[in-house]
């Protein structure tokens, strides 16, 4: 056949369906998304300094391990309260000339989602530790370290962020260990990623494969609540540590605290909700339970796997008692 | 983890003393080497003592010497018992005629054949090509090894050059368009003017390519350790300067590769030059639709994303590698390929469907659910390619199955096609609404790349290059080590994938069941020790590889002190030749 013997006709052609295929398949739907996709109106731009620490995030290739994409899939819903949709990207441009857009959804999960990470964990004294040496607080984690982004001193002067490092991962060092700008600028940026609430009247979109099996699962937990010692490890155990002793300087242990084996629910349950700054010697508490969305159940179930691990051996509470306080709350707000 | 303790695990032990082995290896090699090195030397010297005393040798001495080679050369006719009658084995006997050998620990195999004429400036080309390949392989797996040493051990030390996020993109890139891409160029230098029956265009025009490519390379990796990348695009990480040096060296061969098959001798365009020629139009085409600003904004970069990592594997690393086994197998098998229409057929329609299926890296992300539905449509008409490419290639072997176990380099043939089959179809898979939930973002899609890129491209182009490389040099491997190089890289592949792909599976199911996200971290800890020893095992392979390519170009002739008397007459009368 000529056609097939004739060079001019033969890579014409497919160079043509290729580049044919091409405009269907991804030039034409991104020019699209990109013409009709803008941000949410009330959604925050990024400050300098977070605009500076995503730059840093994106130098240290950060995006190979953290994902940035809430799927709308059941399994997903513990990375956001909602799934992704194409406006909380529209606002992602060319960063300059040298380098591309990077919406940073990332391909690959090994280390946590960072989607809402600025509400699951907004602590910049937790997140400074944790840069310095990840493995300080979650001992299990495989992070790299980024001592290079912190600076050792002598004193720290005023206007100066310290890190408190446990004598274990000071590795001899014996100075202050001072946050960098460039550190403050990585945190300032994750503490901005925050999921953008819906305008009112837009639907939000639903999660798929939903487990149906959950509510028979946790009617077999004890008393029908939710398995404590888990809701624990997702929310409370970077900070409070799977010993529940805390760590030094940073966060308060919780095996012999006065509060959790105290009888001031009201107190207990305020904490965990809406967090605590009122001891000095201790990082600022952000509101775990409005943040993470928990329920009067989690938070019950919480409050018990506390009440009675470590060697606290203080009486369950119930369920009811949690409610009264949690719905109050609810009701005021933040 | 305390880290002092982690080394009383055996499966540190183990990985540590994999790493070992190399080193000591290696070490031994050194040693050996600069023995021989110094032997050698020595021994140069003596030789010119001894030609000094050749020239001086008097007629007495020379008539002694004379008169004992006539004695040494003295043997029987063999014909004294049967006269000066023919010998005729008028009825074929006698076949395969073989004399007695000593016990063979390693069975022998065949040598590979003898090639017409090549132009010695082509080899040299293709040589370059490929030891630049084998350099880049090098470099970039001892990168990997040392990321996947990471996973085990984080605070190994604490450079910002050196740290995880930085590291990994050096890895893929390198092993991307350095090894892979520049493999295959040099090989389709040897394949695209051998099918066409004329020299190649231009053989500068193949160094400037290789030299632009290396360039990028290089460059590119130093700038991604200093912090410089893209923006973080899987692959797509080098920034578009850098990326544009291995865009104009494609084209340099590109536009080589066209002149060439336009001043074709051949009437038909075969099909191998389908592959390669579209192959390099179609990386340029995607690279620019990468790299080019005006449809990046938002969802826009995600979409090109997609499209840009899959066709980068699909159209360019597999669409050229199918091109040069349409060559070589039939080449290696000595008969012509099963159906010539089948390999038409698989063309036309991987291009069709592969150029579908980009999106499938982002289902139930927020790009358009109809580009997903079309990604998951694409990956299974995949299927058609796979099975005709797969079948085409096993039924050519149909009938020379026997040739397998007498040859070293027909193996990784067959483990490339049988990857080949298996790594697609696990695409595929993989594409399913179901299995996505499953296993997308979790280290299945790692296995999933190294079954693919390493056990389909690697394997092929390693094949390719024992074919050829004994062909341009006339210099064999020693098939031990080829061996050793094919056992350990195939035993490495599958430590490193199986243990991985169960890991991940198990490690979805806890993210399905809601479980804690540090506990599946702490549930792929052993997991991910199997990799790290795998991946050594493959390491290890691509020295060995790198020894037999070093042996294949540059194996040095031993030097001969001559001692009996033939060979002394022998050398005296070279030596009065050459003054």
């Amino acid at each position: 056949m000529d056609f097939f013997d004739n060079h001019k006709k033969l890579f014409r052609s497919a160079f043509l369906l290729f580049v044919g295929l091409t405009l269907v398949v991804a030039i034409m739907p991104a020019i699209n998304n990109q013409k009709n996709n803008a941000a949410l109106p009330n959604a925050v731009p990024l400050s300098a300094d977070a605009a500076a620490g995503k730059n840093i995030f994106i130098s240290n290739g950060c995006v190979a391990c953290h994902t940035q994409q809430v799927r709308n899939v059941d399994m997903d819903r513990m990375w956001g309260s909602r799934p992704s949709i194409a406006a909380d990207y529209a606002d992602n441009k060319r960063l300059d000339i040298w380098r591309n857009t990077a919406t940073l959804m990332g391909s690959e999960r090994t280390g946590p989602d960072l989607t809402n990470i600025g509400s699951r964990q907004p602590s910049v004294a937790w997140n400074l530790l944790h840069l310095y040496q990840p493995r300080a607080v979650v001992e299990q984690s495989i992070m790299p370290a980024y001592p290079w982004l912190f600076i050792v001193k002598d004193s720290v002067s005023k206007g100066e962020t310290e890190v408190i490092v446990p004598d274990k991962f000071r590795k001899g060092i014996t100075g202050k260990i001072v946050a960098s700008k460039e550190a403050l600028q990585l945190v300032a940026y994750l503490q901005s990623l925050k999921q953008t609430k819906l305008p009112d009247g837009k639907e939000t979109p639903g999660f798929l494969y939903k487990k149906e099996v959950k509510a028979a699962a946790a009617a077999n937990a004890k008393g029908g609540l939710p398995d404590g010692n888990v809701l624990y490890a997702a929310n409370c155990q970077s900070c409070h540590q799977p010993n529940g002793e805390g760590l030094k300087g940073a966060f308060p242990p919780l095996k012999g605290s006065p509060i959790v084996n105290g009888d001031d629910l009201e107190l207990y349950v305020n904490i965990i909700m809406k967090g605590y700054d009122a001891r000095a010697e201790y990082a600022v508490m952000n509101a775990v339970g409005l943040d993470n969305n928990l329920s009067a159940e989690d938070i019950t179930a919480i409050i018990n796997h506390e009440r009675t691990s470590w060697g606290n051996n203080a009486k369950p509470v119930t369920l009811e008692e949690v409610k009264k306080i949690y719905d109050f709350i609810k009701l005021t707000g933040k | 983890m305390d880290t002092k303790n982690i080394f009383s695990e055996s499966g540190i032990l183990i990985t540590i003393f994999l790493i070992a082995i190399p080193i000591i290896v290696a070490s031994l090699i050194f040693i050996a080497k600069s023995f021989s090195v110094i032997n050698r030397y020595q021994k140069r010297k003596e030789l010119k003592k001894f030609n000094e005393k050749l020239k001086h040798l008097t007629p007495a001495e020379i008539e002694k010497l004379e008169q004992r080679k006539k004695e040494l050369e003295f043997s029987l006719t063999n014909n004294e018992l049967s006269g000066n009658a023919t010998v005729k084995d008028s009825r074929g006997l006698i076949d395969k005629i073989t004399n007695s050998e000593d016990l063979n620990f390693i069975s022998i195999k065949k040598k590979s054949q003898p090639r017409p004429f090549i132009e010695p400036d082509l080899t040299k080309l293709v040589l370059w090509y490929l030891a630049c390949a084998v350099f880049w392989l090098l470099f970039g797996t001892t990168v990997g090894e040392y990321l996947g040493i990471k996973f085990a051990a984080p605070d190994v030390e604490h450079l910002s050059w050196l740290s995880f996020g930085r590291l990994r993109p050096v890895h893929t890139n390198a092993v991307f368009w350095g090894w892979a891409s520049l493999g295959m160029m040099g090989l389709g230098y040897y394949v695209v003017p051998r099918v066409s029956n004329v020299p190649v265009a231009s053989i500068k025009q193949g160094y400037r390519s290789l030299i632009l490519i290396n360039a990028s390379v290089l460059l590119g990796s130093i700038f991604l350790m200093a912090g410089i990348n893209n923006g973080g695009g899987e692959y797509r990480e080098y920034i578009w300067p850098v990326m544009a040096l291995f865009g104009i060296g494609v084209l340099l061969s590109l536009i080589n590769f066209y002149k060439t098959i336009a001043s074709r001798a051949t009437k038909e365009i075969y099909v191998s030059n389908w592959y390669i020629v579209s192959a390099m139009m179609y990386v340029l085409v995607i690279a620019f639709v990468a790299y080019w600003p005006t449809w990046q904004n938002g969802l826009g970069e995600t979409i090109v994303q997609g499209y840009y990592m899959h066709q980068g594997v699909g159209m360019w690393f597999m669409l050229f590698s199918l091109g040069l086994m349409y060559y070589f197998l039939p080449q290696q098998l000595n008969k012509p390929i099963y159906s010539y229409s089948l390999g038409i057929l698989a063309f036309w329609t991987q291009i069709l469907f592969y150029t579908l299926i980009g999106s499938h890296h982002f289902i139930f992300s927020a790009i358009p659910w109809w580009l997903q539905t079309v990604a998951i449509v694409g990956s299974v008409g995949m299927v058609i390619p796979v099975v005709a490419g797969t079948t085409n290639f096993l039924m050519t072997f149909k009938g020379a199955w026997h040739k397998l176990s007498s040859s070293y380099t027909l193996p990784f043939y067959l483990i490339g096609i049988i990857f080949y089959f298996t790594g697609s179809l696990q695409g595929t898979a993989e594409a399913f609404r179901f299995t996505n939930l499953v296993w997308h973002f979790t280290d299945f899609t790692v296995a999933h790349s190294h079954l693919t890129m390493y056990g389909i491209i690697s394997f092929m182009l390693w094949a390719f290059i024992y074919t050829i490389v004994p062909r341009l040099t006339g210099k064999e491997p020693p098939q031990i080590t080829v061996g050793a190089h094919f056992w350990l890289a195939l035993i490495g592949l599958l430590f490193y994938t199986v243990p991985l792909m169960i890991g991940a599976t198990l490690k979805g199911m806890m993210w399905m069941n809601g479980k804690p996200f540090i506990d599946s971290v702490q549930m792929m800890a052993p997991y991910w020790l199997w990799r790290a020893i795998g991946g050594t095992l493959m390491w290890i392979s691509h020295i060995v590889f790198a020894y037999n390519f070093y042996i294949m170009v540059s194996r040095k002739d031993e030097i001969v002190i001559p001692e009996t008397a033939p060979e002394i007459l022998k050398a005296k009368e070279l030596l009065e030749k050459e003054a």
